[in-house]
């Protein structure tokens, strides 16, 4: 076994991370499992897909940074796939969550949220057919680290914008009262009412934030592997590993939670074989649940 | 004998439609005074203030502060006008600091006015601004009840509801947080105080009231009910007796 894996565990395990917490942020404010979220990460990756396209289009000699396989048209894209993260994950909980919300229990909001989620699924693949997608078909050369490790210059980057959007996310809910709102709610509803949150803009603020970091997670995804319809499901698994890995409504435990799967997987597939990359994440599931429910950094209900 | 600054008149509330557990009950709060709201278990004082406070549906009946018709407003709209409430458990924000549950509440006030509320926050409790980063969840049971009211005074509230606040501490912190009630009435916020411990509450309050099933039963000065054998007999068993 060499050092190969703990460079790619990493950096998927950043782009899990990424997802995993705007899953943990739905769970612990709005009390259910989002099966949803997993098509933020699609529908963000395709929307940047054709925003960078159509400016490839528009300028074919934009050209790439450096070492990397793409240019600033993708780097737009990222940015619209965020700001259609949101705008979807809001319509989402204005035309389905908010009613069903008040009108019904758990069960109903889980179910929802699955039939939804395969809905926005096959909406997908009819535009786009099943067919994998690429930001971009160049072939990139993996360069040495040392220690037999090597990394492609676009996993390192990767990497670098999954730590920049975390310490982003990191500011915003220590620094900021949209955060501390959405801390405070997510520990005691009731309390935060009496101290005058409003509840309703922080559910809009826990859309937001978690439709924005899935289809970033999503966009990097696409940038390191490939873009199909069916990416944000095929993550699902990992992502409800890693957020109850980390304690359900934990962050840092989403983050955390994350690159541990993100590395354990990588391990798996060296060990055993690309097959049983699934396997592991869903290992880890049943072992944390069994051992320790609240997870790492999670609070006891 | 100052204007009512809160009145709650004939308020019918509960938590399922059909079955109310406040059945008419009236109460009303002045500036600068404690007033009690006793009874025994069962009796609805706390879904009266939490009816109060925007907590639990009224049905019917009709909640004024300062005059101004408030019945049915939101929660977290009511302290935007000058209510604030403390519930009786989980009143703090146990994975946030001191300072970070006080900082929650304030911003509801303008951007200038924040830092020099927080101080004088702090003033009023020394024992919170001594532990400043410190987890609330890891204050003892008497200081998260003063963190609790510090986090409702921070806005500068005119009316402070605050639900049974000495339940489960012990008698010592219960003579503390009862003292900071009376220093806190000198500021001249009106405090409304649901209480079991009926005793430590008459001993400190202007006036009470007494529910029972939903309804009020006695009001008047504090002195007088803690003096009146009937209150006494009826709902507060071996405890009122010791106290007399």
């Amino acid at each position: 076994m060499n050092l190969q894996f703990v460079a790619d565990g990493l950096a998927m395990g950043a782009m899990i991370g990424l997802g995993a917490i705007g899953l943990t942020l739905t769970y612990s404010i709005l009390r259910f499992a989002n099966f949803v979220h997993g098509e933020f990460i699609a529908w963000g990756a395709y929307s940047a897909l054709v925003v960078a396209n159509s400016l490839i289009a528009l300028s074919p000699k934009s050209g790439t940074f450096g070492p990397f396989s793409f240019g600033w048209p993708l780097l737009i894209g990222l940015c619209a796939a965020m700001l259609c993260g949101m705008a979807l994950a809001q319509l989402v909980d204005t035309f389905a969550f908010k009613r069903l919300r008040v009108q019904s229990n758990t069960i109903v909001l889980v179910i929802a949220s699955f039939g939804l989620s395969l809905a926005l699924r096959s909406l997908l693949e009819f535009f786009v057919t099943s067919q994998p997608a690429y930001y971009s078909r160049d072939i990139q050369m993996a360069v040495p680290l040392g220690l037999g490790v090597r990394v492609t210059p676009d996993q390192l980057l990767v990497l670098a914008l999954a730590v920049g959007l975390l310490v982003v996310v990191h500011v915003i809910l220590t620094r900021t009262h949209a955060g501390r709102a959405m801390r405070a709610f997510s520990e005691n509803p009731l309390l935060a009412e009496v101290a005058g949150i409003d509840g309703a803009a922080v559910v809009r603020m826990t859309w937001a934030l978690g439709g924005a970091l899935a289809a970033a997670s999503g966009v990097m995804l696409g940038i390191t592997v490939q873009i199909r319809p069916a990416m944000g499901f095929d993550m699902l698994l990992p992502l409800f590993a890693a957020a109850i890995l980390g304690g359900i409504g934990s962050v840092p435990g989403a983050v955390v939670g994350g690159l541990m799967i993100g590395l354990a997987e990588a391990g798996g597939v060296q060990l055993f074989g690309g097959s049983y990359r699934a396997a592991v994440a869903f290992l880890i599931l049943i072992a944390v649940l069994l051992v320790r429910p609240n997870g790492l950094f999670g609070r006891r209900p | 004998m100052t204007a009512p600054i809160l009145e709650a008149t004939r308020i019918v509330a509960g938590y399922e439609p059909g079955l109310p557990i406040v059945r008419g009950a009236s109460i009303v709060a002045r500036a600068g005074e404690i007033t009690a709201v006793l009874g025994p278990n069962g009796a609805g004082k706390s879904t009266l203030i939490k009816a109060i406070a925007g907590l639990v549906l009224v049905s019917s009946g009709a909640v004024t502060l300062a005059g101004a018709d408030i019945t049915g407003t939101p929660a977290h709209q009511l302290v935007r006008k000058g209510l604030a409430f403390v519930p009786q458990t989980e009143n703090v924000f146990a994975g946030m600091s001191v300072e970070e549950n006080l900082k929650i509440a304030v911003h509801i006030l303008p951007k200038a006015a924040r830092a020099d509320r927080l101080e004088k926050t702090f003033a009023l409790f020394p024992d919170l601004a001594r532990q400043r980063q410190l987890l609330a969840g890891r204050l003892s049971g008497g200081q998260r009840q003063m963190l609790a009211a510090a986090r409702a005074l921070v806005v500068e509230p005119r009316v402070l509801m605050l639900d049974e606040p000495s339940a489960g501490l012990s008698p010592k912190f219960v003579a503390s947080v009862f003292a900071k009630l009376v220093e806190i009435r000198q500021t001249g916020v009106a405090i409304v105080l649901v209480e079991q411990n009926v005793r430590a509450a008459l001993a400190i309050a202007d006036r009470a009231y007494v529910l029972v099933e939903g309804e009020n039963r006695h009001e008047g000065t504090a002195r007088d009910l803690a003096n009146d054998p009937d209150v006494a007999a009826l709902y507060f068993g071996a405890h009122a007796e010791r106290a007399a």
